[in-house]
This record gives C-alpha cells, sequence and structure tokens, in this order.
C-alpha cells in the first residue's frame, strides 16, 4: 500500500522541486511531466536539480495547452509510468507544480489506507454544473473545437453559433455518459489502470481529444464507467473565479489555509514565500486527524465572485459605473421623501427624528439651499451644500447620500418648488417610499404675505407641476412605493398615515402615537381657498375643503389651531 | 461605435504617436541605466520640475512596493531633482528645457520613452504627489498584482485619484524631505465624487473631491478630472490621451463594469495639498504652464491666498485600503 504522485509542471520549477522533494521525502514515488512549451535548458536544469533523488522520475514530455488533450495525454504517460515502475502502488494522486501539500504527507496517506476502494474524483453530470465557462456543458461533448478558446475566441465562438445554426451534433460513444468535475484526482490503481488498459480505450481517447477541456471530463467520466466506490470530491482544494480561472493563494492566506486542514491548496503563487516556509505543517502533537474543511475558504471566493457579478447595491465607482436598469438597485438602501408635510405640520421634522430616529433633512433639492438635517452646510462623506454643484448631478447627489449614510434612515422633504430634474431618479428607484400630501403647497402660499395676484399665479405654477408628477408617480412604469392624499383627505384623518409611516420607517409600533406633530393654524383657510376659486382658480390637488358659515365663524371666534389628537 | 468612428480614433492615436516621435528630440538623457531592464520588470514613468522634497520618500513607496525601474523626465529643475534622481541606481533620467504644456503636460515625452522601453512592462505613470494603492498592497506586492492581471487577460488597472489635505490650515505643518507626506494630509472626502462617461473614448469623468468643495462649489463642471489609469500592460502602439485620464485604444478605458459588477481598482492617494501648495500655485501661475490657461491653478490662488482650510467635520482620516474599499472607492473585484 503506498501513494504514487503525478506531478504536472508547466511553470515556476523552483516551487515544483520544492514540493517534489516533499512528496517524496513522505515515500512517495513521484512522476514528472513537464510542458514541452519549458525550454530544453531550463528543463535539464530542473531535472538535474532532482538528480538526488531516486524517488523521482520524468515522463516523456507532451506540450499541454489550456483546454486540450496534452494535458490528459500527459497524466496517461505519466501514470503508466508511475503504475509500471511502481509495483507497490495502490492509489495515484495528480497534482500540478504549483499545488502546496499542507499537511504531512503522512497524514494523506493514512486518509487514503482508510479508505482503500475509494476513489477521489470529484465527477458530477453535465446537466447538474453551473461553474463552466461561457455556458458549455453539453455542448462540450457534442460540438467541434477546433479553435484555440485562449487565442482565436472570436472563431471559436462563431464557429459554436454555426454548429448550433446547421444542429451539427458529435455522436458520444456509446455507454458513455458525460460527467465533468475538478481536473485533481486520486485513483486507485485498479481503476486507473482498467481505465488505462481498457479494450475500449482508442475509441475513447479518439472521441475526447476532440472534446473542449478533456481534462476535466476524461477521467470523470471513465472513473464512473468503472470505479466501484467514488467520493465525487477533490483532494485538493482548488476554486475558481467566474472567468474560470483558479483562485490563487498568498501569503495572507496563510491562517485560512492552516485552519482548513485540507491536504492540498492549489493554486500558490510562486512568489508565496511565507506559505512555502510554513507549509507543508507538521502540525507536531496532533494526534486526531482532522477531516478538511474549506467552508470559510469557499465563502471568502464565493463573495469574490459575487462582488465582481453583482457589485454592492447602490454603489456608483470608478470601476462599477452600471448602465440604466442594471444596476440591482439604483440605490444602497430605502429612504423617505415626503411631500407636503413640512407644508402642513410646524414640525414634522423634529418629530419624526424624534419618533423613528431616522435622519431628517429638510428640502434638499430646494433651488436656493441644500436643507441637511440640523442646518449643516456639510454632510456625511464630506456632500457640501452647494445647490449649483447638486445640480450639476442631482442623481449623483442623491446616490452618494444614501450611500455614505448605509444603516441610517434617510428622509427628505421634497415639492413642486424644488429643483424636479431628480424626480425621475427617485420614481425608478424601488427603495424610495413617497408619500405626498397633494396641494399642500397651497398652505405657505396662504400663510404668506404676498399680493393675491402673485399668490394666484404661483398657484397655478405649483399645481401644474405637481400635477405632472403625480401621474407619473401613478404610472406603472413607478418603481417607487408610493402614497399619496389629498390634504382634506389626510386633514381629516391624519393618525392612520402618520402610524403608516412610523411603521414603515421604524419598528412596527405596538402602541398608538403618543405625541403627534403640530398642525398649522389653518383658520381662516376655507375662505381663502374659495377666493382663489372666485379668481377663477381651478384647485383640484388640494381636495373639498367645503366653506360652512358656521364652521367659519366658530374659527374666528376661538381661533383654535387644528391639532391632532 | 461605427466604423467611422474607430477609423478617426485609430488616426488619432497615430498622431499622438508620431507628436511623441517628434518631441523625443527634446530630451537629453542624463543617466540613462536602461540596459539594467529585464523583461519581466514593472517600470514606473513620471514627469517632474523642482519636485526634490518629494523624491526620497516617493522613491522608497515604489521600491517596497516592487517597481524595479524608475523613468523620469525633468523638466528643467533648479531645485537639485535632476542630481538627485542621476545619483540612484534604479532610475533613468532625461532633462529637457521644452515648454511642459506644448509636450501636452509632459504626456508626449512619457508617450515616447514608454513606447521605447515599456513594450511588454506593466508600467505605472504616476505624479510624484501621487501614491499607488491597490487592494491588498500591505501584504502583497504590486507583482502579484499584475501577475493576476495578466491570469485575468486585464491589460490596465484604474486608479482614482485621491485628494489627500490636513487638518487645519494647509501650511500649518511643513513638509521634510523623505517623511510619509500622508502623516501631514491624511484627510479624505469619502462619499461627494460625480462620475459621467466619456462617450467618444469610453472613459468614466470623475470630478469631487476636496478640490471641487472648496475651490470649484460654484462652478462644478471646471472641477478637475479624478479619473486615471495609471498601471498597463504596455505595448508600443499604445498612446496615452490626456495625463493619464484616457489612452488609445479606447478598449483600454474600459475599466468598469457596466452591467453591476465590481471589477477590480485602486486609488492614487494625492497629498499635493501641503505647504508646498502655496508656492507651487504661485510658481505655476506665473510659468503659465498647465491645463486650461492654469485655470485650476487660478481658482486655487483666489481662494487660498488667506487661510486655506480643505478640512470639515465629515472628512475621513487616512487608514488603509480596506477602509477605501468599504467607502466604496475602490474593489477588489474579484481577487481574494
Amino acid at each position: 500500500m503506498s501513494l504514487g504522485i503525478v506531478m504536472l509542471v508547466h511553470t515556476a520549477l523552483n516551487r515544483a522541486e520544492q514540493t517534489a522533494r516533499h512528496w517524496a521525502a513522505g515515500g512517495c514515488p513521484v512522476v514528472i511531466h513537464v510542458d514541452a512549451k519549458v525550454s530544453r535548458k531550463g528543463y535539464r536544469a530542473f531535472v538535474q536539480s532532482l538528480a538526488d533523488v531516486p524517488m523521482i522520475r520524468f515522463s516523456k514530455r507532451v506540450r499541454c495547452e489550456w483546454g486540450t488533450w496534452g494535458i490528459v495525454l500527459a497524466s496517461q504517460v505519466a501514470s503508466e509510468m508511475l503504475l509500471s515502475e511502481n509495483k507497490n502502488v495502490s492509489h495515484v494522486y495528480l497534482v500540478s507544480g504549483s499545488c502546496l501539500p499542507l499537511r504531512p504527507v503522512k497524514d494523506i496517506v493514512n486518509y487514503i489506507a482508510d479508505r482503500p476502494q475509494t476513489d477521489f474524483i470529484e465527477s458530477a453530470t453535465t446537466s447538474d454544473v453551473n461553474w463552466t465557462v461561457g455556458g458549455l456543458n453539453k455542448e462540450r461533448f457534442t460540438m467541434h473545437f477546433p479553435f484555440s478558446w485562449k487565442r482565436h475566441r472570436f472563431l471559436f465562438d462563431k464557429y459554436i453559433e454555426f454548429q448550433k445554426l446547421l444542429g451539427i451534433k458529435r455522436k458520444i460513444p456509446l455507454g458513455l455518459d458525460p460527467h465533468i468535475g475538478s481536473q485533481w484526482w486520486c485513483l486507485t490503481r485498479q481503476t486507473l489502470t482498467a481505465i488505462l488498459q481498457g479494450p475500449d480505450r482508442k475509441e475513447f481517447d479518439a472521441y475526447f481529444r476532440r472534446v473542449w477541456i478533456p481534462d476535466e471530463s476524461y477521467f470523470q467520466t471513465l472513473a464512473r464507467q468503472f470505479s466501484l466506490n467514488i467520493e465525487s470530491r477533490s483532494l485538493t482544494l482548488s476554486k475558481f473565479d467566474s472567468q474560470g480561472k483558479p483562485h490563487v493563494f498568498y501569503d495572507d492566506h496563510l491562517q485560512l489555509l492552516s485552519r482548513s486542514n485540507c491536504f492540498v491548496a492549489r493554486k500558490i503563487w510562486p512568489h508565496a514565500d511565507r506559505l512555502y516556509m510554513a507549509f507543508p505543517n507538521d502540525m507536531a502533537g496532533t494526534v486526531d486527524q482532522p477531516e478538511p474543511n474549506s467552508g470559510k475558504i469557499d465563502r471568502i471566493f464565493a463573495e469574490a465572485s459575487d462582488r465582481r457579478n453583482r457589485g454592492r447595491r447602490g454603489l456608483y465607482m470608478q470601476s462599477r459605473f452600471p448602465r440604466k436598469g442594471w444596476e440591482n438597485g439604483v440605490t444602497a438602501a430605502p429612504y423617505s421623501v415626503f411631500q407636503g408635510f413640512n407644508e402642513i405640520f410646524e414640525n414634522f421634522g423634529p418629530w419624526l427624528a424624534k419618533a423613528t430616529g431616522a435622519r431628517v433633512h429638510g428640502h434638499l433639492f430646494d433651488p436656493n439651499r441644500v436643507a441637511f438635517a440640523d442646518g449643516q452646510n456639510e454632510f456625511d462623506g464630506a456632500l457640501y451644500g452647494s445647490p449649483l454643484s447638486r445640480d450639476y448631478n442631482p442623481s449623483a447627489f442623491l446616490k452618494n447620500l444614501i450611500w455614505n449614510t448605509r444603516g441610517e434612515r434617510q428622509c427628505f422633504q421634497f415639492g413642486p418648488a424644488d429643483t424636479q430634474t431628480i424626480h425621475e431618479e427617485i420614481v425608478r428607484d424601488p427603495n424610495a417610499h413617497v408619500s405626498v400630501i397633494s396641494g399642500a403647497w397651497i398652505v405657505p402660499l396662504f400663510r404668506s404675505n404676498m399680493d393675491f395676484l402673485d399668490i394666484r399665479k404661483e398657484a397655478a405654477r405649483l399645481q401644474k407641476i405637481e400635477s405632472g408628477h403625480l401621474k407619473i408617480l401613478r404610472s406603472p412604469n413607478c418603481n417607487a412605493r408610493v402614497r399619496i392624499w389629498t390634504m382634506a383627505e389626510f386633514i381629516e384623518n391624519p393618525m392612520e398615515p402618520l402610524q403608516d409611516i412610523l411603521n414603515e420607517i421604524g419598528q412596527p409600533q405596538t402602541r398608538p402615537l403618543s405625541e403627534v406633530p403640530k398642525m398649522m393654524d389653518l383658520a381662516g383657510f376655507e375662505r381663502f381657498l374659495q377666493n382663489l376659486k372666485n379668481q377663477g382658480m381651478h384647485l383640484y390637488l388640494t381636495g373639498d375643503f367645503p366653506l360652512s358659515v358656521e364652521h367659519e365663524e366658530t374659527q374666528i371666534t376661538k381661533r383654535k389651531p387644528y391639532l391632532v389628537r | 461605435m461605427g466604423a467611422w468612428q474607430s477609423y478617426r480614433l485609430r488616426l488619432q492615436r497615430k498622431r499622438w504617436r508620431i507628436r511623441a516621435f517628434r518631441k523625443r528630440r527634446e530630451l537629453k538623457p542624463v543617466a540613462k541605466r536602461v540596459e539594467n531592464i529585464r523583461p519581466s520588470d514593472i517600470l514606473c514613468f513620471s514627469t517632474l520640475r523642482n519636485e526634490a522634497v518629494r523624491l526620497p520618500y516617493f522613491l522608497k513607496y515604489y521600491r517596497n512596493m516592487g517597481i524595479n525601474h524608475f523613468i523620469f523626465v525633468d523638466n528643467d529643475s533648479t531645485d537639485g531633482s535632476l542630481e538627485y534622481l542621476a545619483a540612484q541606481p534604479d532610475v533613468s533620467v532625461w532633462t529637457t528645457k521644452s515648454s511642459y504644456k506644448r509636450s501636452r503636460f509632459g504626456v508626449d515625452w512619457l508617450n515616447w520613452l514608454q513606447r521605447k522601453y515599456a513594450h511588454g512592462h506593466w508600467s505605472l505613470v504616476v505624479d510624484p504627489d501621487e501614491f499607488f494603492v491597490y487592494p491588498f498592497c500591505d501584504t502583497r506586492p504590486l507583482r502579484a498584482l499584475t501577475d493576476w492581471l495578466d491570469a485575468s487577460s486585464i491589460k490596465s488597472f484604474p486608479a482614482m485619484l485621491l485628494d489627500m489635505y490636513p487638518k487645519g490650515q494647509l501650511d500649518e505643518q511643513p513638509y521634510d524631505a523623505g517623511r510619509n507626506p500622508m502623516e501631514i494630509a491624511s484627510w479624505f472626502d469619502s462619499g461627494n465624487y460625480t462620475i459621467s462617461k466619456n462617450r467618444r473614448y469610453g472613459n468614466l469623468w470623475i470630478q469631487g473631491g476636496p478640490r471641487a468643495r472648496v475651490f470649484f462649489s460654484d462652478a462644478p463642471e471646471k472641477a478637475p478630472a479624478l479619473n486615471k489609469i495609471p498601471l498597463v500592460k504596455w505595448d508600443r502602439r499604445f498612446a496615452y490621451v490626456s495625463s493619464t485620464h484616457m489612452l488609445l485604444p479606447r478598449g483600454l478605458n474600459q475599466v468598469y463594469d457596466e452591467w453591476g459588477g465590481e471589477k477590480a481598482s485602486g486609488i492614487l492617494l494625492h497629498p499635493k495639498l501641503l505647504d508646498t501648495f502655496k508656492s507651487k500655485t504661485t510658481e505655476e501661475l506665473s510659468r503659465k504652464q498647465h491645463h486650461a490657461a492654469s485655470m485650476e491653478y487660478k481658482a486655487y490662488s483666489n481662494n487660498t491666498l488667506d487661510h486655506p482650510i480643505m478640512w470639515c467635520e465629515w472628512s475621513q482620516k487616512y487608514i488603509n485600503w480596506r477602509q477605501l474599499e468599504v467607502h466604496g472607492l475602490m474593489s477588489k473585484g474579484n481577487w481574494a
């Protein structure tokens, strides 16, 4: 019972030498295959450097290009040599020159000895995997690939399209069920010789020679034919990114690797000196044999892939600038836009801030000033209160604000008197929670000291803007969460909407509102509206405030403000 | 992009290359050690004028990072910069008395030297007041990044300019040679940048930061550009168009993802706003050798003559690259 190593070497020969010595010192015979692309001089020096170790042998060199048959051929040649020269080898482990053994050879040998009939080879049916580059799964086995993916990508892609168009298909040899999986396997002598000495090998080889990336499918498929007991996982820790290239380990992964208890890791950066010094770790004093567990490493690499493919929600920066519709969330977090509340209540902002703990700004898009919360001139992320700068790119201003304050709910006031260009961005953003009291812009006019004719003009202007605004908010293209009340509706029953708003922002409150904002003094408001109407103005957004003589009189005598209780 | 547009950009690229070829005569070699450059070396290119005080730390910083050879163009320094550089074993330096402006702010000179010496190399183009930061730069040398870029078939790597400033007045703490300038100018703006896309060249145009906040808040469109692509696997056919903001062929400018993902990116820390800033501003104003009729410098001098303070309550103090990545100023992409 002994473990034999087949090592495929392409570059970083000095590191390969280091690990080959390690395997040999652990008692494993090693056969090294050096890529024919390595210069003859470099190869000779490499062989010379290992000449003092009789257990290390070199197989005939083949040219290995990524994704081609050469790699399988090299594994075959080297395995045959290893098996024929070392009759006592019971398992063969395929590793690469950039693989780094993390645990002592003894550990691996013991682990395999405990499972003598098991073949460790990751092998999954093509329909079940999603890791393949370019989405080619089944097609790997049924199409022709005469062009190199690395060097002639255009022709490669076009030729696949062409074959799909014409419906050209290769026939899979009878009895083969295509499987794919990690290239780094550990097979028993029994299984491996069955593959290498099988009666159909010639036919299979001829077929796989034209399959795309046969190194991930040849042994994986054939092992399914011959193996008695397949454990579908690789003993080598090897992770691939979304581009299909292996993740590389560096010095700063030292802790992660030593905690993973994996046997062998791939791929190690050749200049990662600290890793090559720290491993293989002899783990002096460890009696138990921990199972390999790469969970944490898996998570880190999964996060990296996720960052590359989906990115951080609501972030716009030098290397992430999504096109419209591809943002994966227009902004980073939910925020609230209030329209008309500041106009109706005297202290809406402070009240809301107190009730919810959210950050409540004034009219951020006021044409004359940027009303950050608490009257600040600057805000989180060093956003600054220059209306010109804000209006230079209002969408960036809003996205920056929401990104900078992740973790703190932002609320701001908006209205028809504000700069309107931002509106489009708000409407298409599912994070925007828009609450509108329509027609409330009339209140500041009512309380103002302007000439009535000017009030009339301004009211018409604001009503026109708001009406257009409401139309968009009610359209099916609106992604924002929208609530709209007319001012009359709202004043009649303000409690329910306010409670809703609080629930939406903060924790759902079980008890009723303890404190409510104070409403503006609206004495004489109905009369004011009627006067506007009498001037020929059609006020349709404010709702109906019927002019009752009796009501008006009591108002005048008592001067009682509207108070929400 | 149509074939016509594509052809015009091709012509433009050729024009910049011819221009660089013509400008080569303006450069006089002072210390030429280019024969020491090995095929796998990472090179650093820079133009400067009177930066002697910044050079010692600059060289130290980039040597630590793993730059193998530096190539400088000295534009008529009078403070000993040239002599200092000529004495360094890993530096090649050329000098010129010609107009900075008419070499398109040094771009022509560097385009020529890059074409001659950087072909096939990773080449980093930075000013003496720019300090490159990339993901994992505290644990992995620059070669780890370039190896990863090679493996990922990525040819260009972006690094936005991040203006750094001190707390208090700019001239409160003088800067002495050899010191880490980020110890003084250790503050930055974390989230007030605006981005738009340049359709012609395909690059992003980024503005914002403290200079926009203090000097250009009433003319935001004039604020300086912060987008840069300093690290490129150079080919002799490439050319920088304007500073390191953009390149031709335009594919090299596609350093950002448009489908929601994040590509890897770095930062150029830019501690320009030190006590040296004021004298530099005065000098540059009189020379009139800078962009857009030195508009930037004019804006600075109008605002800063009294007591320039860039710091505000929301300024962030620089810690490390991870902080910049959390703020979303740079990204690891899928490098882990």
